[in-house]
């Protein structure tokens, strides 16, 4: 006992150590879930974690829904960047339909992707900002989640569990005030994100801070089944877009950042060039959608009659359409017998599926793959023996979704 | 030379023989299926061998087959090598009235919460996991929930042959108020 720092006086039956709920609802956790800190004086022993506050049996759910009524639930998985999710399970479905999409529909996902990657890393890294003190750079970026909400507005309707796109593409065309939002945003945003990095990343407070703290060797991570900007800041090069490119990321050129420690600043770090990475995505991406032209312009779906919605005018006029309406609308489209695992990179990591059909309208299994339940377990180990100040800023360096942990 | 499907199960069928069966590749991502007591030997060699190299455990879950007697549960094993960039995934089955299997854990930390959570909705016993308790749901839960024994409201409505079609419990709830309804008013 001769590394306690707090000492009882002779005699006394009291315990040497404080326990300290952190969670379920402490501010600190943005989110539900709970973590059970044995505390000598400051100094964290031991750190038990309790997850499950808000599962919601999404697995058990999606067994009985056709295919198109599972998008939404993926939308309640990391819900601060839930299109990634949504064109995740496209992505899964068509593979599994063996739907091929047109070059346009690619790219006009890559910059809907791209853009909730940088607002689930505009997030992620304000609030590490917001943890270890300094409120300002939060405010400097949340307008821009705001101005990308708008935009997810005007593609589909919907701000924050967008249930974005159909399984064969988009359930409408960009409209030009899409675009006008869109070139908005790649106008000022990279401005304010410089200034958001004037603030942080070389501010002597917020370095002492953060580095050294919560920090995983490579080797670790991998074992921890790290994947991500967490894993690429403990120096591994692993990013689902480069090693297994869906949904035409291939044509595009883009880096992938590293950091070396593994420490809250490394992630603060990655995060931001991962940012910068993804405007220089969209931007390509965009020039490219600009490039279209005549009837290509307007192309916004695969052609699969049999898993994507007619025109309501069709419906109204042609019998086929009219038919296939119908049997999407009421899930009596038979989905072909495979088994398939896909993933794309989340916010948070490689978000996975894994799809077992037997032949009926419905996933006789499905699997989600949620990054973050399967990084979370190492937080014991990245708190232990450090500070409590310290265990707050690495939650939300993680970047740890309530709705990603429990499913 | 580049690490192929072929490559993986020749090294495998050398080492293992017989004993992994069912190799298909749907999707292109190779599938086999290994015998119970088998699965950590043969985790250990894809870990192990200097040529393999899966050491990135992806994704771990169980699937229930009530129709397959005697191998009712199914445990998947999603692995990755990342430096070849190659994926594979292996199955164990296991009878659903023991369904003990050894555990990843000792190889893989990223095993310890996904055998948990495997355990709480499948009920699959992982033998020399450190903690083995339910992760997600209620711990006074005393059933596996994920198990095809407890089906949800059809959706699909592929049995409308039910009255109203197959909402006969709303139908049979309306009688019972109806009758309630007419006995109330004979009182009165």
């Amino acid at each position: 006992m001769s590394d306690q720092h707090i000492l009882l006086p002779e005699g006394s039956i009291e315990k040497l150590t404080t326990t300290l709920n952190l969670g379920p609802t402490h501010p600190a956790t943005h989110g539900v879930f709970q973590n059970i800190l044995e505390l000598d004086g400051e100094r964290i022993m031991k750190a038990t974690s309790t997850v499950g506050y808000i599962h919601r049996a999404f697995e058990k759910l999606a067994e009985r829904r056709p295919l198109y009524q599972i998008t939404p639930l993926t939308d309640r998985l990391n819900y601060c960047s839930s299109p990634i999710n949504n064109m995740g399970w496209h992505i899964t479905c068509e593979k599994l339909l063996g739907v091929k999409l047109p070059k346009r529909v690619d790219y006009l996902r890559i910059i809907i992707m791209e853009l909730s990657r940088i607002s689930d890393h505009l997030i992620c890294n304000s609030i590490v900002g917001v943890d270890s003190g300094a409120y300002s750079g939060f405010l400097y970026l949340m307008q821009f989640r705001e101005l990308i909400y708008e935009i997810y507005e005007e593609v589909c309707g919907s701000r924050l569990t967008t249930n974005i796109g159909r399984i064969g593409g988009f359930e409408r065309n960009f409209t030009n005030r899409a675009f006008e939002k869109l070139e908005q945003f790649l106008a000022t945003y990279p401005k304010q994100l410089k200034e958001f990095e004037a603030l942080f990343t070389r501010n002597r407070i917020f370095m002492e801070r953060t580095i050294g703290c919560g920090p995983i060797s490579a080797e670790r991570a991998l074992n921890y089944g790290f994947t991500g900007p967490n894993l690429r800041a403990a120096g591994v090069d692993y990013d689902v877009r480069a090693h297994t490119p869906y949904s035409s990321y291939d044509d595009l050129e883009f880096n992938i950042p590293v950091g070396k420690t593994g420490d809250c600043y490394d992630r603060f770090l990655v995060r931001n060039e991962e940012m910068w990475q993804s405007i220089s995505l969209i931007e390509q991406a965009y020039k490219k959608v600009q490039e279209f032209k005549g009837a290509e312009a307007e192309v916004f779906h695969a052609d699969s009659p049999a898993y994507y919605l007619p025109e309501k005018k069709d419906v109204y006029t042609k019998m086929e359409a009219l038919i296939y309406h119908f049997k999407i609308v009421m899930g009596e489209t038979d989905i072909p017998a495979g088994e398939v695992y896909c993933s794309v990179e989340g916010g948070n990591g490689e978000l996975g599926f894994y799809l077992i059909s037997d032949g009926g309208r419905t996933p006789y299994r499905l699997h989600f793959r949620r990054p973050c339940f399967i990084y979370y377990q190492a937080f014991p180990e990245l708190v232990q023996g450090g500070m409590l100040s310290d265990a707050v800023i690495t939650m939300s360096s993680l970047n740890l979704i309530a709705g990603e942990l429990d499913a | 030379m580049a690490l192929t499907n072929e490559l993986i199960k020749q090294r495998l069928t050398e080492k293992f023989g017989e004993q992994l069966i069912d190799w298909v590749e749907p999707y292109g991502m190779l599938t086999f299926t290994a015998p119970k007591d088998f699965n950590l030997k043969v985790l250990q060699f894809l870990f192990d061998e200097e040529e393999l190299r899966f050491r990135f455990l992806t994704d771990l879950q169980a699937v229930h087959y009530p129709d397959n007697i005697g191998e009712e549960l199914a445990v998947v094993y999603h692995l990755h090598n990342i430096v070849d960039n190659i994926r594979i995934r292996f199955k164990v089955f296991t009878d659903i009235n023991q369904p003990d299997i050894f555990s990843a854990t000792a190889l893989y930390q990223a095993a310890n919460f996904m055998e948990r959570e495997t355990f709480d909705f499948f009920g699959i016993n992982f033998l020399g996991h450190p903690n083995l308790i339910r992760i997600l749901n209620v711990d006074e839960m005393d059933y596996f929930p994920m198990r095809k024994e407890f089906p949800l409201e059809d959706q699909t409505r592929i049995d409308k042959d039910d009255e109203m079609f197959g909402r006969e419990l709303v139908f049979r709830e309306q009688n019972k108020i109806k009758a309630t309804l007419e006995a109330d008013t004979k009182l009165n």
